[in-house]
C-alpha cells in the first residue's frame, strides 16, 4: 500500500459544531483524538448561523421541555423519532448552560440570566400557544459565537487538529466495521490513512447540491457521499429545508430572529399575507408553512420587484436601537447585499435552499444504524454520526428554527459520550483491510490521468440547476420524474470529470472534483428519494398529494408514516418504521398539523 | 473586468509572477468573489480559499488594490480597474493566494483564548448584567481573517515576538469579560517588550478591519490597565 498509517483512538472528520462538542469530550477524557477539517475549525459552517440554539430554559416565562418536544414532533410532520426527540429536548438547557460556562457571550436580560427570543413554530402549553421564548441568543451571530467557543474550550483541551484534510473515503473491514478514514493533505497533497478504533463523521449538509443555497461553498456533503461509497444508506433525503428569508439573488441568510424580533414579510401590495395562511402563528409558523406561502404569493402574481418574484421583509417599524442590538449582522448584511438599509426600508426575501433533515441513520446515542439481521436498526460497529449530516431524526420532515445548534450541541456531546464506552470496551486497533485506501487511491488516479474530460465548474452547474428545477420547496410528479433521469445523466458525467491541474501543492480544483463525488450521491438521493415518496409531508410538498379528507395536508400515515434509506447500489429504496415511542414520556399522536 | 492576480505555485513556479485574466460579468455577480469563482472556471488552477461567501467565515482574506479585505464582501462596484490581487503580506505563500498561517494562530493560541473560571461552575448560567455583556461588543465578533495582523508593521517585523492586533483583540475580550478570572495572569502574559508593546497606534488594523472592529482601542484598553495596576 505505501501509505502513511497515523492510529488514533478516535478520528472526528469535521470541525463545526458537532464535531467540536465531540472533541471536547473526547480529549477531556484523555483520549488520543484527531479531528480533520478541510478548513481552519472557525471557518466551519456553523459560524453563520444567527437567531439561536433552542432550549426550554424558561428564562423569559414559563416554558419547559415537554413544550418544546411537542413543537419539535409537530414541526417534524410526525417524521421525527420521538425517542430522539425527547433526548434532544430534555438536554438542551443542560448543553446549553454548558456553552455559558464554557464562556459563550450570550445576550442578558436585566436579572443577568439568557436572553431569549421567538422562533417560529415554538409555542407555548403542547403547541396551543401563544409563542414562546426559547431562542437562547448571542445577538444574530449565535452560531460564530457557538463556534468560536467551541474552538477555545479545544485549544484549553489540547485537540490535535489536521487543518486543511480532507477525508476521502471511509474504511471498513469485511465485517462491516468502521477502522478510519483515507484523507488528503491539501497543502502537500499527500494521502494517509487515519485508523481509529472509533471515527465520527460530523461533515454537515450538502446545501451546494441547490443552485440558490444559503450554504458555503465547502457544504458539499462529504460524509453523506463516503458513508453511501461504503454501502451506508441514507436516511429521509427527501426532505430538504428552504429558509423563508434568502437574500434575492444572493442566497444569504436573513435570520428567523428578524420575525422573532417583531419583523414580518410583505407582498406587493403591502399585505401581511402571513395571517392567511397560518391565523395563529403568521410570521412565526414554522418554516415549511412560510416558504410554501411565499412561493404561493410569488406564482400568484402578488411578489415585489419589476419581475414580481420576491417578497419583502419589514423591521424598520421595530427602531434602529433593537435592531442594531438585536440585529446587528443582518442590517450589514442587508446593506452589503440587498443594498438596503433595513432601518428604512424592507429587504427583498425569497425561500432559499437552507438545511437538509436527513442524513446518516442514527440512533439518539449517535451510533450509525443500518438495517441487518436484528431488524431494521443495526449498529454499525465503530462508526459515529453527529449535527447536519446525521439523521437521528430529530427533525423529520421540517426543522424547527433554533433546534440545528441544539441538535449540534446535544448529540456531539452524546457521540463523543458513546464513542469513549466504546473505545472502553474493545480495546486494541483491528487489522486494516488490504485495500484499505483502494477506493481513494482510484478516484485520485483517475482524476490524475484523465485528459480533458467534463469541466467540474459546468458538471457542477448541471446538478445545482437541475435540483433547483426539479426538486424545490413545490414538487411535481412529472418534474420529479424527469429529475431522476437528469441527475442519473450528471451522475455519468461526474465519473468523466477531469481537471488541468495537476500540482500537488494546495490544488484546489482537486478538491472541488473529489467535492463532487460527494455531491452527486446527495443529489441523486435526494431525487430519487423525492420521487418515490407519494404523499405530502413537512418540507416535501407534491402537487399531486393535497389535503383531503383523512389526508391532512397531502399527508398519507397509512402508507407513509415510515422513513426512507436510499442505497448508492442501484438507487435502491428500502422503508423503516418511524419510533412513536418517546423514552419516558406518553406518545405524541400523529394529527394535522395547523399554525 | 481585468483582474491581475499574483500567482505562485512552488511545484512549477521558480518565483512568483502576476497573470491576467479578463472576467466576462453577469448581472448576478456582485462581489469579488463571485469574479475569482470565474476565474477559477477558466483556470483551474488559480487556488484561493473561500467558504462562507458572506463575510463570517474569514477564509477568502487577500490584500485587493493593495489593501487587505475579504473578497466576498467587497463589491466588483466599489473596484477600480484593473483589481490587483495579492496574497497578504508578511506571511509565507503556499501557493498563489494562499498564505501560510500557523504563525497567526499560534500568537492567538498564545493569549489563552478561552474563558477561565475556576470556581465551580453554578447549576444554572454565570449570571452576568446586559452592561458587563455589552463590553464584549466589538471584541467577541473577530472572524480571524488576519486581515488586520498582515496589515501591521510590528507584525512584519515580529510575527513571532508580537502578538498582532488579531491575537491581543482577543487578550481583551477575555480580560473585559466579567465572567473571566485571568486578568493578573493575562496581563501577565503581555507583559513584554514585544507582546504587546509593540503596537505603536499605526492604527492599520482599524483601517482594514472588514467587521469594523478596533483592535488599537483595545490595546490602548490593556495597556491602560498594564499602568493601573503599577500604580
Amino acid at each position: 500500500m505505501g501509505l502513511a498509517v497515523r492510529q488514533f483512538d478516535a478520528v472526528v472528520v469535521g470541525a463545526g459544531g458537532a464535531g467540536l462538542r465531540a472533541s471536547l469530550q473526547l480529549a477531556e477524557a484523555g483520549l488520543k483524538v484527531a479531528v480533520l477539517s478541510k478548513v481552519f475549525p472557525t471557518r466551519s459552517h456553523t459560524v453563520a448561523a444567527q437567531g439561536g440554539i433552542g432550549a426550554a430554559l424558561g428564562n423569559m416565562g414559563p416554558d419547559s421541555w415537554q413544550w418544546h418536544m411537542y413543537d419539535t414532533i409537530k414541526g417534524s410532520d410526525w417524521l421525527g423519532d420521538q425517542d430522539a426527540i425527547e433526548f434532544l429536548c430534555r438536554e438542551a438547557p443542560k448543553v446549553v448552560i454548558e456553552l455559558e460556562h464554557f464562556g459563550l457571550p450570550f445576550d442578558r436580560n436585566d436579572n443577568g440570566t439568557i436572553y431569549q427570543r421567538p422562533f417560529g413554530g415554538h409555542m407555548q402549553n403542547m403547541g396551543a400557544g401563544p409563542a414562546v421564548q426559547r431562542s437562547c441568543c448571542a445577538a444574530d451571530r449565535t452560531g460564530h459565537a457557538m463556534l468560536h467557543t467551541l474552538y477555545q474550550r479545544n485549544v484549553r483541551a489540547n485537540t490535535q487538529f489536521f487543518v486543511e484534510w480532507m477525508a476521502l473515503d471511509l474504511i471498513r473491514d469485511a465485517s462491516g466495521q468502521v477502522l478510519g478514514v483515507t484523507a488528503l493533505e491539501m497543502e502537500t497533497g499527500e494521502v494517509s490513512i487515519l485508523q481509529a478504533r472509533a471515527t465520527l463523521f460530523a461533515t454537515g449538509g450538502a446545501g451546494r447540491i441547490f443552485a440558490a443555497s444559503t450554504n458555503a461553498f465547502i457544504n458539499t456533503g462529504d460524509g453523506l457521499g463516503m458513508a453511501a461509497r461504503a454501502g451506508i444508506p441514507l436516511e429521509d433525503l427527501e426532505f430538504y429545508q428552504f429558509h423563508p428569508t434568502g437574500v434575492y439573488g444572493a442566497g444569504v441568510l436573513i435570520t428567523e430572529a428578524v420575525r422573532g424580533e417583531g419583523g414580518y414579510l410583505l407582498n406587493k401590495g403591502g399585505e401581511r399575507f402571513m395571517e392567511r395562511y397560518a391565523p395563529t402563528a403568521k410570521d412565526l409558523a414554522s418554516r415549511d408553512v412560510v416558504s410554501r406561502a411565499m412561493a404561493t404569493e410569488i406564482k400568484e402574481g402578488r411578489g415585489a420587484g419589476p419581475d414580481a418574484d420576491y417578497l419583502l421583509l419589514k423591521l424598520d417599524h421595530l427602531g434602529p436601537e433593537v435592531i442594531e442590538k438585536r440585529l446587528p449582522g443582518i442590517r450589514e448584511i442587508a446593506k452589503k447585499f440587498a443594498n438596503v438599509d433595513p432601518v428604512r426600508d424592507p429587504i427583498p426575501v425569497v425561500p432559499t435552499a437552507h438545511y437538509q433533515m436527513g442524513g446518516i441513520p442514527t440512533n439518539y446515542h449517535g451510533e450509525v444504524v443500518v438495517p441487518g439481521r436484528d431488524g431494521p436498526n443495526n449498529v454499525v460497529p465503530g462508526f459515529y454520526a453527529a449535527g447536519e449530516c446525521a439523521c437521528a431524526s430529530v427533525h423529520g420532515a421540517n426543522r424547527l428554527g433554533t433546534n440545528s445548534l441544539t441538535d449540534l450541541v446535544v448529540f456531539g456531546k452524546a457521540s463523543g459520550d458513546s464513542m469513549i464506552r466504546f473505545l472502553q470496551e474493545n480495546p486494541g486497533h483491528q487489522t486494516l483491510p488490504a485495500d484499505a485506501a483502494e477506493r481513494s487511491m482510484a478516484r485520485l488516479a483517475r482524476l490524475d490521468g484523465q485528459k480533458g474530460g467534463e469541466s467540474v465548474y459546468e458538471v457542477g452547474n448541471e446538478l445545482r440547476r437541475t435540483m433547483q428545477a426539479h426538486c424545490g420547496v413545490f414538487r411535481f410528479p412529472d418534474l420529479l420524474a424527469e429529475g431522476v433521469k437528469k441527475i442519473r445523466a450528471v451522475s455519468e458525467r461526474v465519473a468523466r470529470t477531469g481537471i488541468a491541474d495537476k500540482s500537488q501543492v494546495f490544488n484546489t480544483a482537486r478538491v472541488e472534483a473529489l467535492e463532487l463525488d460527494n455531491l452527486i450521491e446527495v443529489a441523486r438521493a435526494t431525487m430519487v428519494s423525492a420521487d418515490a415518496r407519494k404523499e405530502s409531508r413537512g418540507a416535501h410538498d407534491r402537487a399531486d398529494c393535497h389535503d383531503r379528507p383523512g389526508f391532512p395536508n397531502g399527508r398519507d400515515d397509512q402508507n407513509w408514516l415510515k422513513h426512507t434509506l436510499w442505497y448508492k447500489d442501484g438507487d435502491r429504496l428500502e422503508y423503516k418504521p418511524v419510533n412513536l415511542k418517546p423514552l419516558t414520556v406518553e406518545t405524541i399522536p400523529p394529527k394535522a398539523r395547523a399554525y | 473586468m481585468h483582474i491581475r492576480i499574483l500567482r505562485y505555485d512552488p511545484d512549477r513556479d521558480a518565483k512568483p509572477y502576476f497573470k491576467d485574466y479578463d472576467v466576462a460579468l453577469d448581472a448576478s455577480d456582485r462581489m469579488l468573489l463571485d469574479a475569482l469563482v470565474k476565474v477559477k472556471a477558466m483556470d483551474d488552477s488559480f487556488a484561493f480559499r473561500r467558504s462562507c461567501r458572506e463575510g463570517v467565515c474569514g477564509s477568502d482574506a487577500m490584500t485587493i488594490n493593495g489593501k487587505n479585505g475579504l473578497a466576498c464582501i467587497t463589491k466588483l462596484a466599489d473596484l477600480k480597474g484593473p483589481v490587483e490581487l495579492r496574497p497578504l503580506p508578511g506571511l509565507p505563500v503556499i501557493r498563489d493566494l494562499i498564505v501560510d498561517m500557523t504563525q497567526f494562530f499560534k500568537q492567538y493560541h498564545s493569549i489563552r483564548p478561552y474563558l477561565v473560571n475556576d470556581e465551580p461552575p453554578p447549576e444554572k448560567e454565570r449570571r452576568q448584567s446586559p452592561e458587563d455583556r455589552e463590553a464584549l461588543d466589538g471584541l467577541y465578533e473577530c472572524i480571524l481573517c488576519a486581515c488586520c495582523s498582515t496589515a501591521c508593521p510590528s507584525f512584519w517585523w515580529n510575527p513571532d515576538k508580537f502578538v498582532g492586533p488579531a491575537g491581543l483583540l482577543q487578550a481583551y475580550r477575555f480580560i473585559a469579560d466579567s465572567r473571566d478570572q485571568a486578568t493578573n495572569e493575562r496581563l501577565d502574559n503581555l507583559e513584554d517588550p514585544y507582546r504587546l508593546f509593540r503596537c505603536h497606534s499605526i492604527m492599520n488594523c482599524v483601517d482594514v478591519c472588514p467587521k469594523g472592529l478596533n483592535p488599537t482601542r483595545a490595546i490602548g484598553k490593556i495597556k491602560a490597565l498594564m499602568v493601573k495596576r503599577s500604580v
